[in-house]
């Protein structure tokens, strides 16, 4: 990912005026990559508790970062995206348990699953306007719910597919310093770079000039309209790109979570992604990982404490709707120009 | 007995049609006016139960207790629905949907975990009320008094809100509302008020179906997200805003779950969010409502 962020930085830096090296400076860092390291070294330096919640961390971060390619690149408000993470959760699973195929394969295969089911169910949504869109996503996604559910020969049905088997990975013992690491955290690892490739991958999309006509799209789908893009195509492009990568983080999950049930498709998961979305802040890249960092460390914190996670999320939802819309990163950048201007007044 | 068999399933999927009615009428109320999809509209039919509940606990057990019980339990929602719409709704109309549909389901989590503490996680029951606790025989088929009262209910309330809608000044202003919130504005008329009153009355009628799904199914947290699902199903099917397209919505819904269990066994559930899907990629606006 760091491939993809620093150099898109350092060329739009401005020619660097003596008075502003010390900011210069901290531009040049590469924070993401910072970030990669620090996460890496969390199954020597953390618990193996620590280890699971970064996992669900780096996992959670690119199922918002999909998201966000509807909702804060092409404006696009699905309130089903759950049904093509549970789509690749299910095809890694009955993959990897019932037919014994390995990781390599199930992978990948679990990417292109979702992606078909979004491209499938997206050619109708994208035909829709604003709330008949959310509603429809909602109700393809409750539709993969109830097949989850109630068939049991292939998904188990309600009892799940428990014990998915992790990939072999016993050739990371030749990596220096991974050879007493258990199997877990050896897979966290593994989820880790695949992660960090997805975002290096979206991120490249989100720059490229079919992403910038997404945000026209976005700004005003009229004028993008007029200039001839084909708006519904791309949408559609959209809706499958982010539902691929969406079955990505979920064909993770599985594996990561040891199961698939049919309690991970279910409606309220998709508010809950769009409330880690917001929470981040949709209109900026990393915004989404952001918030799923904080919400993910949140939740554990607070239900150390109490068992009243939901009320706590939902006040958290109300602050954010009411006192901060762009969420933890807009208040960041805000407060940061308000510093600035603070400084050179 | 192939017929008695068909007219039991006919009657069962009938009374959930009627429940389901009580409940997506309010949904569909609100969309049709303030054009906001409320996913709190379960967790008001949740509070409804409780409140109920709480209402039979505190009066002493005789033969007016759950009438009085069911009417409170609807008031205290309606109060609750109007308090929510001055105290927050009413700075979101103007935002985007996404906005309005990420705070009702922040009430959603609010009002889950409220419930939870002030009620507890046990299923809590409460009995039918003496005069419908008998059960009669119609076409060889043996059926409780309370689910007829329940099949009677529905559409005397459809009838009610008709009534209400088109043959009442109240009811022009809202019709009014519907079209032009704006002219209706600028024609003198209070329409923040009728929007609080429109909250109120569709807070109401879901209090009111919590409360009268009681006696026949127990209160339990997670009621709440299961029931909205259902019931925006309905609302779409019949169109969102309609009064009659919710009513024939809730009957349709109703009869393809319980004759869908016959046909296809274990993928009822699937016909109905299929049903849901294929409707809004046909006609977005459902049945019996129009384009916006």
């Amino acid at each position: 990912m760091t491939a993809a962020a620093a150099p898109s930085q350092a060329p739009s830096d401005p020619a660097p005026v003596p008075k502003r090296r010390t900011r210069a400076l901290a531009d040049r860092i590469p924070w993401i990559l910072v970030v990669f390291l620090i996460m890496a070294t969390v199954p020597w330096v953390g618990t193996r508790y620590d280890t699971f919640l970064a996992g669900q961390i780096v996992i959670d971060a690119l199922f918002a970062v999909s998201l966000n390619l509807l909702l804060g690149t092409t404006g696009l408000v699905s309130f089903g995206h759950v049904a093509y993470f549970g789509v690749g959760a299910y095809v890694c699973g009955i993959l990897m348990k019932t037919y014994e195929l390995p990781f390599s394969v199930a992978f990948p295969a679990a990417g292109l699953g979702a992606a078909f089911f979004a491209l499938v169910f997206g050619f109708f949504c994208v035909r829709l306007a604003k709330l008949y869109f959310a509603m429809l996503t909602l109700a393809f996604s409750q539709i993969i719910w109830a097949i989850a559910y109630k068939w049991n020969d292939v998904t188990g049905g309600d009892q799940g597919l428990p014990e998915i088997p992790y990939p072999n990975l016993d050739w990371m013992s030749v990596i220096p310093g991974c050879a007493d690491l258990s199997v877990g955290a050896r897979f966290y690892l593994l989820s880790l770079v695949l992660v960090a490739v997805s975002l290096a991958v979206v991120h490249r999309i989100v720059r490229s000039p079919f992403g910038r006509v997404l945000t026209t799209i976005r700004d005003n789908p009229e004028r993008a309209a007029f200039l001839g893009v084909n708006v519904k195509a791309y949408q559609l492009a959209a809706f499958v790109v982010a539902g691929g990568f969406a079955g990505l983080a979920g064909a993770l999950y599985g594996i990561f979570s040891r199961g698939v049930f049919a309690d991970y498709v279910f409606w309220s998961k998709s508010a809950e992604i769009l409330i880690m979305t917001i929470l981040g802040g949709a209109s900026y890249f990393w915004g989404p990982p952001v918030g799923a960092a904080v919400l993910v460390w949140l939740n554990q914190w607070v239900t150390d404490y109490t068992q009243y996670w939901s009320f706590v999320l939902g006040a958290i939802l109300l602050v954010l709707l009411f006192g901060f819309p762009g969420g933890i990163v807009g208040g960041v950048v805000l407060l940061w120009r308000k510093l600035k201007r603070l400084r050179h007044a | 007995m192939a017929g008695s068999f068909l007219f039991n399933q006919f009657l069962g999927g009938f009374t959930t049609a009627m429940f389901l009615f009580l409940i997506a009428s309010g949904l569909s109320l609100v969309f049709g006016v303030m054009r906001v999809i409320n996913f709190a509209h379960g967790s008001f039919y949740m509070i409804g139960a409780y409140l109920a509940w709480q209402a039979v606990q505190w009066l002493h057990p005789s033969g007016a207790t759950f009438w009085i019980a069911a009417l409170a339990a609807a008031l205290g929602v309606a109060v609750l629905g109007a308090v929510t719409e001055r105290l927050f709704f009413r700075s979101l109309y103007g935002r985007e949907e996404l906005y309005q549909l990420l705070f009702t389901y922040a009430l959603v989590l609010i009002l889950a975990d409220a419930a939870k503490f002030l009620w507890g996680t046990d299923q809590l029951t409460v009995s039918a009320p003496p005069v419908l606790a008998g059960s009669v025989s119609i076409l060889g088929t043996t059926q409780p008094l309370y689910t007829l009262f329940i099949i009677a209910i529905g559409p005397a309330i459809a009838f009610a809100l008709w009534l209400a809608l088109n043959r009442t000044g109240a009811g022009r202003m809202v019709r009014a509302a519907q079209m032009d919130r704006e002219m209706l504005d600028a024609l003198g008329a209070n329409v923040s008020f009728i929007y609080t009153g429109m909250f109120a009355l569709s807070a109401f009628l879901a209090g009111l179906s919590g409360a009268l799904v009681t006696p026949i199914q127990s209160i339990v947290p997670g009621m709440d997200v299961l029931i909205i699902v259902q019931a925006f199903i309905v609302v779409v099917i019949g169109g969102m805003g309609s009064l009659w397209g919710t009513f024939w919505g809730s009957v349709i819904y109703g009869q393809v779950l319980s004759f869908g269990i016959l046909i296809f066994p274990g993928f009822s559930l699937f016909s109905v969010f299929a049903l849901m899907a294929v409707i809004l990629i046909v006609r977005p606006w459902g049945l019996f409502g129009r384009p916006i």
